[in-house]
């Protein structure tokens, strides 16, 4: 029997859901103890024996049969979540209502229980990406940092902080509430897309943990769109974007961990299964009235993942969807990445002027890709001293070796004889 | 062929569940490998940590066994090789070296008459 891909890590989100209900937030270091005492057992027993017929079951089972034990030992040493308290306080009432809390959909609401109280709004926004990531996605405080390209003591210090902030919360958020619910959606989208944009943008041979970000950032946003509540047409709009620019990372970055921009990117590696899915999670988003920042990124991603080519992109399109996002969101790399479309639609002279018509470029001046923006177009302009110029500056800002790469080719591509081929 | 047991000790409860899966890979690629050459004659069983332990003629019982974790037998395995300096040889592959435990060989006597 093999064990698929990230077994234990999922298995750990779906434990420590169910066990920290089950014993309180209060008490979330107890089921983490719990949880890594199942995995203990897996470990050993399945090296040596091998692998269980259902490892999941086996696993949950294990969780259980120990949760149990700590209930009955501590059952009058522990307080646990107040309505399931005097359930768990009878051996006639315990099993059975252990045993129902085990259930697979029981879980899934646990799960989005634990998602919810993750994005307590006394919590900064990366403290609560960071606590999903460990709680709900089972990364280690090691994993964390390297998904975050942090220092593992920066993690260490600031996931105990945001559990204590969460065991003080006293209870659970409540997912059967529709007011808090709605209220607390957009902050749980939010922090998914977060971590989703974590992955996107740093997804690298160098920190391949960082694709991973993306996966799992799309797996919790369908445990959104499973529960009545949540299955809202943003949550359609935000799982639509997840899939559509997932879809085309492997061409985004290369197997030789190299950069390409959707100029150079061969489009035969994209995702169309993927692509496939994400149109029609968009297609749900549009029942309803409501229009946000998740529905008009997942409409450029869906222009882009549907156009043949660079040259065949519907750009028109895209410059409007664009205008649109500068109503909702109106920050400088929107501005940005709208001067780009308006270059592709109107030409290289068109994209300068609105490069340098954007209201606060100066907030753009430490990105690189601003600076490299104005190179490609200068080249296209048969500028090549003045791209190389811009190319250079976006070459001293680069923030990693796949950036540099990426500037030092386009550096290179402005001298003469790369321009005659 | 001889028969050797080979005593694990130390065992890495600190990590994150993608790095016990992981642990967990390494340790079956080894058995399988094992049993693949021929020197696998059980793989034999993980140990519970504590347990009691009998002692002297009072036959008196206590929790133990008491040692440091690191120092506690976590598991068993029996294995054939030529001799034992084969059987160390096989040891130096199990994934335990990787966090810090040890692998203890022993032969298995035999008396031959």
């Amino acid at each position: 029997m093999e064990l698929t891909d990230h077994l234990f890590r999922h298995e750990a989100g779906r434990m420590v859901a169910v066990l920290t209900r089950l014993f309180g937030v209060h008490n979330l270091a107890l089921a983490e103890d719990v949880v890594q005492d199942a995995f203990c057992r897996a470990l050993e027993v399945w090296s040596f024996r091998g692998v269980p017929e259902n490892p999941a079951a086996w696993l949950m089972a294990a969780a259980k049969n120990r949760a149990l034990d700590v209930l009955r030992r501590e059952r009058t040493a522990r307080t646990h979540e107040p309505e399931l308290n005097r359930f768990l306080q009878s051996e006639w009432t315990l099993a059975p209502v252990v045993e129902e809390m085990f259930g697979d959909n029981a879980i899934k609401d646990d799960q989005l229980r634990m998602m919810f109280s993750c994005c307590h709004p006394r919590l900064p926004e990366d403290a609560q990406v960071m606590l999903m990531l460990n709680i709900l996605c089972g990364f280690g405080i090691d994993e964390v940092a390297a998904a975050f390209v942090t220092t593992y003591t920066a993690v260490e210090k600031r996931i105990p902080r945001a559990k204590k902030v969460l065991a003080e919360s006293k209870r659970l958020f409540d997912t059967e509430a529709p007011e808090d619910f709605s209220d607390r959606l957009s902050a749980v989208q939010r922090a998914l897309y977060l971590l989703f944009n974590e992955g996107y943008h740093g997804a690298s041979a160098e920190f391949a943990v960082r694709a991973e970000l993306c996966d799992e950032a799309i797996r919790l946003t369908k445990l959104l769109l499973e529960h009545p509540l949540g299955a809202t047409p943003s949550s359609y709009a935000l799982s639509a974007l997840m899939c559509l620019n997932k879809a085309r990372l492997p061409a985004r970055v290369d197997a030789s961990g190299r950069l390409n921009s959707l100029f150079d990117q061969d489009r035969s590696l994209w995702d169309q299964r993927l692509i496939g899915e994400g149109l029609q999670l968009l297609e749900r988003s549009a029942e309803g009235s409501e229009l946000t920042e998740y529905h008009v990124e997942a409409g450029i991603a869906a222009v882009h993942a549907t156009a043949p080519s660079m040259q065949a992109t519907n750009w028109h399109e895209i410059v409007s969807l664009y205008d649109t996002l500068m109503t909702i969101r109106p920050t400088p790399i929107v501005a940005l990445n709208r001067a780009i479309a308006v270059g592709q639609r109107d030409g290289a002279e068109c994209g300068l002027r609105e490069l340098r018509a954007i209201p606060d470029s100066e907030r753009l001046a430490k990105y690189p890709f601003y600076h490299a923006a104005l190179g490609e177009f200068e080249l296209q302009n048969g500028q090549a001293e003045n791209a190389t110029g811009h190319f250079e500056i976006a070459l001293k800002l680069a923030r990693n070796q796949m950036e540099r790469k990426f500037f030092g080719n386009r550096i290179s591509s402005c001298s003469p004889t790369a321009r005659a081929q | 062929m001889s028969d050797f047991t080979f005593l694990y000790r130390g065992r890495d409860t600190n990590t994150s569940p993608e790095q016990m899966q992981k642990t967990m890979e390494k340790w079956r690629a080894w058995f399988k490998q094992l049993g693949e050459n021929g020197h696998l004659k059980d793989p034999g069983h993980p140990l519970e940590n504590a347990g009691k332990v009998v002692k002297g003629k009072q036959k008196s019982v206590t929790d133990g066994p008491f040692a440091e974790a690191k120092d506690v037998v976590g598991g068993f395995t029996l294995i054939q090789a030529r001799d034992l300096e084969q059987a160390v040889e096989l040891s130096k592959n199990c994934p335990i070296l990787g966090v810090g435990g040890s692998v203890e060989v022993r032969p298995i006597q035999v008396i031959n008459l």
